[in-house]
């Protein structure tokens, strides 16, 4: 089964739930049989198998708690922020800071979260994680940007209370 | 600060989303400038913590068994049946096109309008559900200027029971397009506009469906292929669908 762990990971930090993310990822795997015939061959199947995958998600009671939507003000204007004031000396991370990492990004808001999954673990392209989620390039680099601040705040948040 | 305009290319650089020209532009920079660098270094950190952090979780082999043997198994936590009360009708929807549509010619057809049923369902239950938010059409029109590479006619709703609401960009087959809700009583109704490439999807022309709980309704008109698509009365969806179709032609 194609991008099985990877959907599975994905649906996880999703939902934050185990039997959820196999409800989900079992749902994602049923809509993607049945409309595969409908897959344009040559077109990105991750960024179409992932999109049923957060679609369904959206339409599921931890989809609709999570509340997942952007102020407008945020979005509307496409131009980046700058990072964080915090030197990067305060943000040296290293593999035994794992946790909290984690941590750090499961306090995310769910659209921070998804977007920071996709370009990060998932290794997805600009392009990949507009067609994903639906929105235009110029939007996923500003929510990348506030994402990537905003787990940085709260990263340095962790450090400093160390 | 003069590395300012720097930052946000720094940040599509870590992610490799430069162009060669560009690369090469920063790269020049970033030789020259402490600060950039360490600013590199950081969201390289950050980048590869993300990564590894990242990769947490993995799957049980009993799911994977499970869905490689394709059976439909039981839902353990009943995926639909914890769906909200308020969305449960257009839930079922999914679900019943799904099955409305096996009989049909295509499953092309079927896996389309379950993603648009999808995305209405989806953007009905956001908070937001319009980035442009008016009743008037020459606001919401020209909102999407620059952002598709086609333009619409919006009919006058004067003396209609219909009103504007706003609209939102939406994509289906990696295309972009525009998502529009009207409301009619309490229903909203969402009106999709794509370019009609998306045919290749459709088998017929035009198509209208009100067995289910939604109605829909799809017609091409020129370039444009639409689709109108909520819980409201078949009727009503058909009357918006008349106004869309005369604004079109005016």
């Amino acid at each position: 089964m194609p991008l099985f762990d990877s959907l599975y990971n994905f649906a996880r930090w999703l939902t934050h739930d185990r039997e959820e993310a196999e409800d989900l990822v079992q749902e994602t795997y049923s809509k993607a049989l049945k409309g595969f015939p409908s897959f344009q061959q040559g077109t990105n199947f991750r960024a179409w198998i992932y999109r049923i995958l957060r679609n369904t998600f959206l339409t599921s009671r931890t989809g609709l708690k999570s509340g997942m939507t952007v102020s407008l003000d945020s979005e509307q204007g496409e131009s980046l922020e700058p990072s964080t004031t915090e030197t990067p000396e305060s943000l040296l991370i290293d593999r035994s800071n794992q946790q909290m990492v984690q941590e750090a990004i499961e306090e995310l808001p769910i659209n921070f979260r998804e977007i920071i999954l996709l370009c990060d673990v998932e290794e997805m392209s600009y392009r990949e994680i507009a067609e994903t989620i639906s929105i235009p390039i110029g939007t996923v680099m500003s929510r990348l940007a506030r994402a990537r601040n905003a787990l940085r705040l709260g990263l340095v948040k962790r450090l400093q209370g160390v | 600060m003069a590395c300012d305009s720097w930052r946000n290319k720094i940040e599509a650089f870590a992610d490799g989303e430069l162009s060669a020209e560009e690369m090469r532009a920063v790269g020049d920079h970033l030789r020259g400038c402490v600060s950039c660098n360490a600013d590199l270094l950081s969201r390289v950190q950050l980048k590869r913590a993300i990564k590894t952090a990242g990769k947490r979780f993995s799957p049980s082999l009993e799911l994977r068994q499970r869905i490689q043997r394709g059976l439909p198994a039981e839902n353990k936590r009943g995926w639909l049946g914890n769906w909200v009360p308020k969305l449960a009708g257009a839930a079922a929807f999914v679900f019943i096109v799904v099955l409305l549509f096996r009989g049909w010619s295509s499953n092309q057809q079927a896996q389309t309008f379950a993603e648009l049923a999808d995305l209405h369902v989806a953007t009905l239950a956001s908070a937001a559900p319009v980035d442009v938010i008016s009743t008037d059409r020459h606001t919401v029109k020209p909102w999407f200027q620059g952002k598709l590479p086609f333009t619409f006619n919006l009919p006058e709703l004067a003396n209609t029971p219909f009103t504007l609401e706003g609209g939102r960009m939406s994509y289906l087959g990696q295309a972009p397009g525009a998502q529009l809700i009207f409301k009619i009583g309490n229903h909203r109704i969402s009106v999709f506009i794509f370019q009609n490439r998306l045919d290749r999807r459709l088998t017929s022309s035009d198509t209208r469906s009100r067995r289910v709980t939604f109605n829909m309704e799809t017609w091409a008109e020129e370039d444009l292929r639409y689709f109108v698509i909520g819980d409201a009365d078949a009727n009503d969806i058909r009357r918006l669908s008349e106004l869309l179709k005369m604004a079109a032609r005016s």
